[in-house]
């Protein structure tokens, strides 16, 4: 008999009954709640008078709608400018504390995005099973946790029954071989591999990313590329347990205690896939064929390398993806065979839960030190995701690297990955953005998003248009890119 | 949830691909906390021609003439008939509170993401996959005849076209029982209350850490 995938096991792991109609019932170890789809859940809680079934597995922040700048921040809820907003953050105040819930309030320095905080507080273990009521929470599977995002009614689900209905997925193995080129990171990665599969490549799979390039990568790169395997339509990313994944997880302060630590990680050492497991689908690239990407339409999937022009639709797949082609140019405003780096910028945003924790930070620091903000770019912007991240940033001096540029230096929150709060894109901007989605308005109606890595959000705000960060960064990376950390 | 035996149906052509949640049901409306009254804000942006903001009044805003929902022989539709990955983007369950909402019963497309169809089901709404041929030639039959209306029985899993055709779709059995008869999912799911317990408990005997003692 052919081995088993790590989701197979995490899978068995969890399995609590089997139905004869051909679903689940799968236990949930850590729930993750944050303001926006977690309301209707609690009322519904309240209506049949159910309680929560087990407490001490759910965590909860707000993210989605809490202001980035310090002045509103400083007044904590009542700083919320628009009141639908503020009743939304404090219903799950409220919520927290009347069921007994443990939540980082706003002004709690443990408070930021759900994906960056979990992990963070080492909420997020190997062979956990994690949900939350959004679909990034694929995140979390970077730890070898099957972890994937829910709608509200399984949010009030699991509040109620510590379990979800579900049916077992089908298993893909992404391979990454090989080293990746100079200034090409985890986001580079993980868009390559959209671009690939598209964004419907993944429905129905769990997908396992591996090879030499995964490996390779820090927790936070693996949890840049987990975040996005929703963008390939796959619910679940992840990436096998490592010493990279249990050096991160110790001493975090909900990491397993003294007591248990050893047992736990002899537990974790074993999710990893077999070496003769058998995946439904095998999909392999080679790193050092990936270029910096940047998404020049309104799907994850129009995604092209820095060097590429902008696409002819006439040349793009069936008729419904033409349509889809022409549809997209028009809104962004661009034309085919237009070069990526003609693409002028209004806006750049660095945030979101795919890339805004200390590694991100630091690498879009050191495209940005000692260098200018281009003065035709309106806003350029840096929010950490959690309070954490922004401390540690501040020790390490970034904040004055990236305010001596010309960039803003905000608040942790979602911001304008979503644009639910003030900051927003105007009709017809484009910006460059670290965040996951580029669907038309996301980040404001009218608005025209790209999404890039952190250090290529950097370059574009210093050069005004997308450069290469690789040239960028050539010119004076032998003298001061050392220097950065202690800066 | 409310039940779905059989229904019948207009039909209205969504000609577009990879319609995503964000465009279902634009951000600035899932500031509410509640469940219902989403439908007037359904395709917001490609519906109106302003930008929407919560609380407002729609009757006064301007209507995109060309948006297919705004044409007047596709008022009243219940069916809507749509492109692949259908739902694609973020796990809100707004988007399927707002197509309820606004009227619509059942879904047909050549694919779906897997999130919204989850959470679809669990609103009362049936969402039928059949293969792209099909569903162009249903394009095409609602797009040429106006009133074009489908029968869609969910017990003997078929729909029945204008013309009298019979198409027979897959739904899954545990799906089909709960959308029949209503079901609370959890109401359902505490029948088996002593299973989870008993799992829990080993569970915990297995793994103690994922139990995190008070204080
Ligand atoms: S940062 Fe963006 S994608 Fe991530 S949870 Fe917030 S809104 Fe969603």
């Amino acid at each position: 008999m052919a081995g088993q995938t790590l989701y197979d096991k995490l899978w068995s792991r969890h399995l609590v009954k089997e139905r004869d109609d051909g679903t689940a019932l799968i236990y949930i170890d850590r729930h993750l709640l944050h303001e926006v789809t977690s309301p209707q859940a609690f009322e519904g809680l309240r209506l049949a008078g159910r309680k929560p079934w087990r407490l001490d597995t759910n965590l909860a922040t707000p993210d989605h709608n809490v202001p980035t700048t310090l002045k509103e921040r400083a007044e904590g809820n009542a700083g919320i400018v628009d009141s639908v907003s503020r009743i939304q953050v404090e219903t799950l105040d409220d919520n927290c504390t009347s069921f007994g819930i443990e939540e980082f309030r706003i002004n709690d320095a443990r408070q930021g995005i759900v994906h960056v905080v979990g992990p963070e507080q080492g909420a997020t273990q190997p062979g956990m099973t994690v949900v939350c009521g959004d679909s990034h929470t694929a995140t979390h599977g970077a730890f070898g946790a099957l972890a994937h995002g829910i709608g509200t009614s399984e949010v009030e689900h699991v509040l109620a029954t510590q379990c979800l209905i579900q049916q077992k997925m089908k298993n893909m193995q992404v391979r990454v071989e090989g080293e990746l080129g100079l200034g090409v990171t985890a986001k580079d990665i993980v868009l390559a591999v959209i671009g690939k599969i598209g964004t419907a490549g993944g429905t129905g799979y769990a997908i396992e990313f591996a090879g030499s390039a995964i490996r390779e990568l820090s927790m936070e790169g693996r949890m840049t590329i987990c975040n996005m395997a929703i963008e390939a339509g796959a619910r679940v990313g992840l990436v096998a347990v490592d010493e990279t994944t249990v050096e991160y997880l110790r001493r975090r302060p909900f990491a397993p205690s003294e007591e248990y630590w050893d047992a736990a990680v002899a537990d974790w050492r074993e999710l990893v896939s077999d070496g003769d497991a058998d995946f439904d689908k095998v999909v392999e690239l080679d790193a050092a064929a990936i270029e910096p990407q940047v998404t020049w339409g309104t799907s994850p999937e129009m995604v092209a390398g820095v060097g590429a022009q902008v696409p002819d639709p006439a040349a793009a797949g069936d008729e419904t993806v033409q349509k889809g082609v022409s549809r997209a140019l028009e809104y962004m405003g661009l034309y085919s065979g237009q070069q990526i780096t003609d693409i002028r910028l209004d806006k750049v945003f660095i945030g979101s839960c795919t890339n805004s924790r200390i590694e991100d930070l630091r690498e879009a620091a050191k495209v940005a030190k000692g260098r200018k903000v281009a003065d035709t770019i309106q806003l350029a912007m840096v929010v950490p995701g959690s309070g954490l991240v922004k401390r540690q940033a501040e020790e390490e001096g970034l904040d004055k690297i990236f305010l001596e540029a010309g960039f803003e230096w905000r608040e942790p929150g979602c911001s304008m990955c979503l644009a639910m709060n003030a900051d927003k894109l105007g009709a017809g901007e484009h910006c460059a953005s670290t965040s996951n989605r580029n669907f038309e308005g996301r980040q404001g109606f009218g608005g025209r998003t790209h999404l890039v890595s952190p250090a290529m959000a950097a370059a574009a705000a210093i050069a005004g248009h997308f450069v290469d960060v690789r040239d960028f960064g050539a010119e004076r990376a032998a003298n001061d890119d050392s220097q950065v950390q202690e800066a | 949830m409310r039940q779905f035996d059989r229904h019948q149906g207009l039909v209205a052509p969504m000609d577009r691909a990879n319609v995503d949640t964000d465009l279902i049901i634009p951000k600035q409306f899932l500031k509410s906390i509640k469940r219902t009254g989403f439908g007037p804000n359904l395709f917001d942006e490609l519906r109106y021609l302003d930008e929407g903001y919560p609380g407002q009044d729609v009757a006064n805003r301007p209507l995109n003439p060309d948006f297919v929902l705004n044409q007047s022989r596709y008022q009243g539709a219940s069916v809507l008939l749509a492109r692949r990955n259908f739902g694609c983007g973020s796990s809100r369950e707004h988007a399927p509170w707002a197509l309820e909402d606004f009227g619509f019963r059942v879904i047909i497309a050549p694919s779906f993401a897997d999130i919204f169809f989850n959470n679809a089901f669990k609103n009362g709404l049936l969402l039928i996959t059949f293969d792209e041929a099909t569903v162009d030639r249903l394009f095409q039959e609602a797009e040429a005849e106006e009133g074009y209306r489908l029968d869609v029985d969910l017990e003997s899993q078929q729909i029945i076209t204008p013309h009298g055709e019979t198409l027979t779709f897959e739904v899954d059995s545990f799906r089909k029982q709960c959308l029949l008869e209503g079901l609370d999912d959890i109401g359902l799911t505490l029948k088996d209350a002593d299973a989870i317990a008993d799992f829990e408990q080993r569970h915990r005997q297995a793994r103690p850490w994922l139990f995190r003692q008070a204080g």
